[in-house]
């Protein structure tokens, strides 16, 4: 076991607390350096793939497993990210300014539309961002002037410093894009953990009325939270789109939404390396399921993917509704107590359900 | 000089009267109590401090300025701060973090600032932090530092609340029932604090106490409610012997106002 | 006449969006979680009654099936609650949402995999025969959901109201712990109500297979019925029905009088605005959580 002898505050601040900390997340960027000289070009595809997934997971991560919202309409968000970086690359804007462009944008819309939406509860924010998600399918088709409704748009060719990026001929550039981008989101994620306005957004997840009690402005911080939360989907939106080559309104299907929330939960919501620990589990797991129904010699069987995904979902809401990354917590826990861990440490707290309602 | 006062303060909820034309004043530097059975109207004046609910009428003010035209949120920046009857932290966050939280009223850094770390914010990461450390300090919870907030004992998390409370370094504390569900020990360590609270910080505190033994050992007055109305004030020793306060207490011919205080801790 | 007809067949669909949004508020006066699978519960139904009707499969007669319809579902929605949902007791709302999310996702794929992925009509009796007076063309569906709707929300609002068990559901929701001290089975009471919304999702099937043909994705419905509930204000049976009729009933007027691509976002935007304007919908009651 480890222990933590701090002699500043900074401990405590910094990015990595420790020198153990810094060496292995050095070690795994130093890793994701040289991957694209270890791996075969469709399996870069698939970690350029995650990281994207892990980018707009992030997003998600920061309103719900961060600020307590549920959200279930984040597919809007991620094609108006999408839609908005295509459209102002066709206007001759570089990728390298339109993709931070496309993300602000995204973020303020986001803050817009999550104003009238801040005095509603739990589930009444996840039916209002569901509308959302839905509606946005029709104003894309009702906007096909600019975003080619359901004949779709094909992504333009991306160029960076006279580099192009492009998955067919040159999969690494495009992986460098995707890392690139989750390394700088990761890192505006972390600042803002450690900031007051990291701790705010806990605040209003754990308890609206003491953090108001605190001088937190609730309305105010969802605000916040909601837009960064589309910022971010915004740009792993602006990333999809671009990595597929080409995109319709049926892209970013309301499923997406859902598909990126049931993500962030198997990964382990309220964490980091939650978000990218879901992207891996949604990635590969058609990959597995097609490996495993070739080796059983059936043929494939539609709606496999989401039904194990459901099932998948179900059991970690059963038994580890921490996560993956909870799990790893506990087991490295339990490690490091070896033999004292206790059967029952991790129990779970209930939280008996009082009504909401007066009537 | 008061500091907090309150003035024909009226809420209703429905038909039932919860605080009736109630007038107050706490004055700078006192600990001031409010006593009375449950559903007094105790927490409900403390709510309406708090501006969670809105009083009919009447006026309220802290220090010269109108409590009413501020938001929740605002109240906090003016110098209030509050524990609450049911505990209400930041379960999954760490002591240190919840008591930062309490710091939030001192935020100076903007968005832009904290999401790119500049040296601002860590500077004044450092100034927050030394603050919190000395209310740690003041209330002996070292050990607790870096523990979660769901496993902590209810003991712990009651004094967690008030040094979240403290770490705001306010005018004014509202503190609703702090001894409830304390051990005899931990109750003497809560009246040790709330002297010195007093003393060395200079803090107002206005609370919300059954345990008349605590409110008699700290506070300087005491405001004795009885079905939202005031029915006495005075020094602990005056109110407890008033008549009315023996008579809202235990009924001696009131028999609906026994029912209200059944299972009350005199 | 055309303004007859319009309001008649949204009359129709609005009662089955609104039978499906009594499901969500039964399990949500109840025990106060909001089940989003409820639009495939009446999927599964449908689908169930067309393996047992339908001549490539049992072949059963229509009227004699439904009973056992009704109770293969209430059978199924007790057995959920046995196995997943009672686990959940004590958990947060939002992780009963995600999870009936994802039971959503699993009952779609296990109704793909019974019955496949092409769409198919239930042999229904109340699918033949139109009723027509003075111009106006009424199938005999249409007739039966309407009857069949009204009918459903009185028994379950006198349910509520007037029975034991409707009495100690409304109970156990508003505080579990509780209802559980004064002696209400509070597990029990909970899988009754499950079983009970499956036999209200499998009401809402067979009415919604004998209007037209039903596919696996047909439990998205389930969406439109949710907007119902909310307009309706979630937690009242007769404002469930109300909102899915104030649902079913812009549907055909939007796509008549609007241009094409508004029509479908009209339920939808209506909801957005019930939810900014009246979060509480539009049979409003007003919450305040108690410190």
């Amino acid at each position: 076991m480890r222990f933590h002898f701090k002699t500043s505050y900074d401990h405590d601040i910094r990015l990595f607390p420790d020198r153990w900390t810094l060496s292995v997340y050095g070690a795994l960027l130093v890793l994701m350096l040289v991957l694209p000289w270890i791996i075969d070009s469709f399996y870069l595809g698939e970690v350029t793939n995650v990281l994207i997934w892990a980018v707009a997971g992030l997003g998600l991560m920061l309103l719900t497993g961060q600020t307590g919202q549920v959200s279930l309409g984040h597919s809007a968000f991620m094609a108006l990210g999408c839609y908005s970086c295509v459209i102002m690359m066709e206007n001759g804007v570089p990728i390298l300014l339109a993709l931070p462009l496309a993300g602000v944008l995204t973020g303020v819309i986001g803050a817009i539309i999550a104003l009238p939406a801040l005095r509603l509860h739990g589930v009444y924010l996840a039916i209002f961002t569901l509308a959302l998600a839905i509606l946005a399918d029709d104003v894309i088709v009702i906007l096909s002037p600019w975003t080619g409704g359901v004949n779709g748009k094909f992504a333009p060719e991306i160029w960076i410093f006279g580099i192009e990026i492009n998955r067919w001929a040159n999969p690494a550039s495009w992986y460098f894009l995707a890392l690139g981008t989750a390394v700088v989101v990761t890192l505006l994620y972390r600042n803002l953990l450690r900031a007051p306005l990291g701790r705010a957004f806990a605040a209003v997840r754990d308890s609206e009325i003491s953090a108001q009690a605190m001088g937190v402005d609730v309305a105010r911080t969802k605000t916040l939270a909601f837009g960064l939360s589309c910022a971010f989907a915004g740009l792993g939106g602006a990333l999809l789109g671009l990595f597929a080559g080409a995109f319709n309104n049926e892209t970013f299907n309301f499923l997406i939404s859902i598909q990126l929330l049931m993500m962030i939960i198997i990964g382990g919501l309220g964490f980091i390396h939650g978000a990218f620990l879901g992207a891996i589990v949604i990635a590969f797991l058609p990959q597995f399921l097609s490996i495993l129904t070739d080796n059983l010699g059936s043929a494939s069987i539609p709606g496999l993917e989401t039904g194990v995904f459901g099932m998948l979902l179900i059991a970690f809401i059963l038994f580890e509704p921490m996560g993956l990354y909870g799990r790893w917590l506990k087991m490295r826990t339990w490690l490091e107590l070896f033999p004292f861990a206790r059967r029952d440490m991790f129990r779970r707290q209930k939280t008996y359900l009082k009504t909401e309602r007066l009537r | 000089m008061s500091l907090l006062t309150l003035e024909n303060v009226t809420l209703k909820f429905g038909g039932v009267t919860a605080v009736n034309n109630l007038s107050m004043s706490v004055n700078e530097g006192e600990v001031f109590a409010l006593v009375g059975p449950n559903g007094a109207g105790k927490s409900t004046v403390f709510n309406m401090i708090s501006r969670f609910y809105r009083p009919f009428n009447g006026k309220i003010t802290f220090d010269g300025q109108n409590l009413l035209d501020r938001r929740p949120n605002e109240v906090a920046s003016l110098g209030i701060a509050r524990t609450f009857q049911n505990i209400e932290l930041f379960d999954h966050a760490t002591v240190l973090q919840n008591l930062l939280v309490g710091r939030h009223r001192h935020r100076k850094t903007t968005l832009v600032e904290e999401i790119l770390f500049m040296g601002r914010t860590r500077s004044e990461e450092r100034k927050h932090r030394l603050a919190v450390e000395e209310v740690i300090e003041f209330l002996d919870l070292q050990a607790y530092r870096d523990k979660m907030i769901m496993g902590l004992p209810y003991g712990v998390r009651k004094v967690v609340e008030l040094a979240r409370a403290l770490a705001t370094k306010p005018r004014l504390l509202l503190l609703d029932e702090p001894a409830s569900g304390l051990s005899v020990e931990e109750t003497q360590d809560m009246r040790w604090w709330i002297d010195d609270i007093r003393r060395q910080m200079g803090i107002t505190v206005l609370m919300v106490e059954h345990d008349m033994g605590l409110v008699s050992k700290v506070c300087d007055r005491v405001l004795a409610l009885a079905d939202g109305a005031a029915l006495a004030e005075g020094t602990p020793t005056e109110v407890q012997s008033h008549p009315a306060v023996i008579e809202a207490y235990l009924g001696t011919s009131a028999i609906s106002k026994t029912a209200n205080a059944k299972g009350e801790r005199v | 006449m055309e303004v007859m007809q319009l309001l008649l067949s949204g009359l129709a669909n609005g009662c089955v969006y609104g039978l499906v949004a009594l499901g969500f508020v039964l399990i949500y006066k109840a025990t106060e979680a909001v089940n989003f699978a409820q639009g495939d519960f009446m999927m599964l139904g449908a689908f169930v009654m067309i393996g047992l009707v339908n001549p490539q499969y049992l072949g059963m007669n229509f009227w004699l099936a439904v009973p056992v319809a009704l109770l293969i579902m209430a059978a199924l929605g007790y057995l959920l609650d046995l196995t997943i949902l009672r686990f959940m007791f004590g958990q947060s709302q939002t992780a009963v949402v995600i999870l009936t999310i994802a039971l959503g996702f699993v009952i779609r794929f296990v109704a793909g995999v019974i019955w496949g992925h092409e769409p198919q009509s239930l042999h229904s009796p109340l699918a033949l025969g139109d009723v027509r007076a003075g111009g106006v063309v009424l199938s005999l569906a249409d007739i039966s959901v309407i009857v069949v709707t009204l009918l459903m929300t009185v028994l379950l609002w006198q349910f509520f109201q007037r029975t034991k068990l409707g009495l100690a559901m409304q109970a156990a929701s508003q505080n579990q712990m509780a209802a559980y001290y004064m002696g209400i089975p509070v597990k029990r009471v909970q899988g009754a109500v499950w079983a009970l919304a499956g036999v209200v999702a499998c009401v809402a099937g067979i009415l919604y297979a004998s209007k037209g043909t039903l596919d696996i994705s047909s439990g998205f419905i389930g969406i439109k019925a949710f907007a119902a509930a909310v307009i309706g204000g979630f937690g009242s049976l007769p404002g469930a029905l109300m909102g899915g009729l104030i649902v079913g009933l812009i549907e055909p007027f939007a796509a008549r009088y609007f241009p094409t691509g508004y029509s479908q976002i009209a339920p939808y935007a209506l909801l957005i605005l019930v939810l900014v304007f009246r979060p509480n919908g539009l049979f409003a009651q007003v919450r305040v959580k108690k410190v």
